[in-house]
């Protein structure tokens, strides 16, 4: 009885988790700079994987295995933000521009200030 | 006492990534986890903090809902047709001043709706945040005051 109840669950989890998983990949290739792209990566991204690997450890009724993916639910939620503010910080830092229409930029002395270390 | 809590944590996460929860297995993901803590104790310094059981479930909730919200809404933007970005990085005024407070606000931040940190200042009073939407960043700043920085505060002092 419980059994294909938990496939279905298992099922619908792991479509939701395909969907964001492609929204992340299409926000990707639409949207116009890292930074912004950073966040479909980051976000879409992160929650497709999480749903993915929770649907493995309601459909894997194995205490191993569910134990295993719930971790990888926990990692995913704290190093994806880690390594996105390291990309976006490493991006700014290096100089690469906001894109054209951005309406703001209070990092902008902060630039000058390494780029000046730089070529010294 | 929070080292204490450390190890525990460390030898619950060893016992869930090796998926055997029997006692000599918890007893070996103890001895792991105090000999990692011994391993960075200079990079670690000092941790002292109060603890809220309560209050840390209660962020951990609010997070799993914005998580979700904010996944939605960056699917919605991209998806449709005519994407309506005003896209900027704005300066927020952190009140929480230790490490691990910044670094669990900078986390948080970016894994909600539209916001993503960039860098903190070097004295740590300014948490830089790119917003996907910075037509108004008076009341992303105001968001993030009364939701997560409050309830880090709450949870942790």
């Amino acid at each position: 009885m419980i059994e294909p109840l938990l496939d279905y669950v298992a099922g619908i989890l792991i479509v939701i988790g395909a969907i964001f998983a492609l929204v992340a990949s299409v926000g990707l290739l639409r949207l116009p700079d890292l930074y912004t792209r950073m966040h479909a990566a980051s976000k879409a991204g992160t929650l497709g994987s999480c749903v993915m690997l929770i649907a493995l450890a309601v459909q894997s009724q194995d205490l191993a295995i569910s134990t295993r993916a719930l971790a990888g639910v926990i990692f995913f939620l704290l190093t994806v933000p880690i390594s996105s503010h390291l990309l976006a910080k490493a991006a700014h830092a290096s100089g690469y521009r906001m894109w054209d229409k951005s309406v703001r930029d209070d990092i902008e002395g902060f630039v000058q200030k390494t780029k000046k270390i730089t070529r010294n | 006492m929070t080292i204490y809590l450390g190890v525990i944590l460390l030898a619950l996460a060893w016992a869930a990534v090796t998926g055997s929860f029997t006692f000599p297995n918890l007893v070996f993901g103890l001895v792991l986890g105090s000999l990692t803590l011994y391993l960075v104790r200079e990079q670690r310094g000092p941790f002292r903090s109060a603890f809220r059981p309560g209050k840390v479930l209660s962020l951990a909730l609010l997070f799993v809902k914005e998580l979700i919200l904010s996944a939605w809404r960056v699917a919605r933007l991209v998806v449709s047709p005519r994407m309506d970005l005003r896209p900027g990085i704005f300066a927020y005024p952190l009140k929480v001043d230790r490490d691990f407070e910044i670094t669990l606000l900078a986390n948080l931040i970016t894994l909600t709706p539209g916001t993503l940190s960039v860098d903190v200042s070097d004295d740590k009073r300014l948490l830089y945040v790119h917003a996907i939407d910075c037509s108004d960043p008076e009341a992303a700043i105001k968001d993030i005051e009364t939701g997560f920085e409050r309830k880090i505060l709450e949870a942790f002092r």
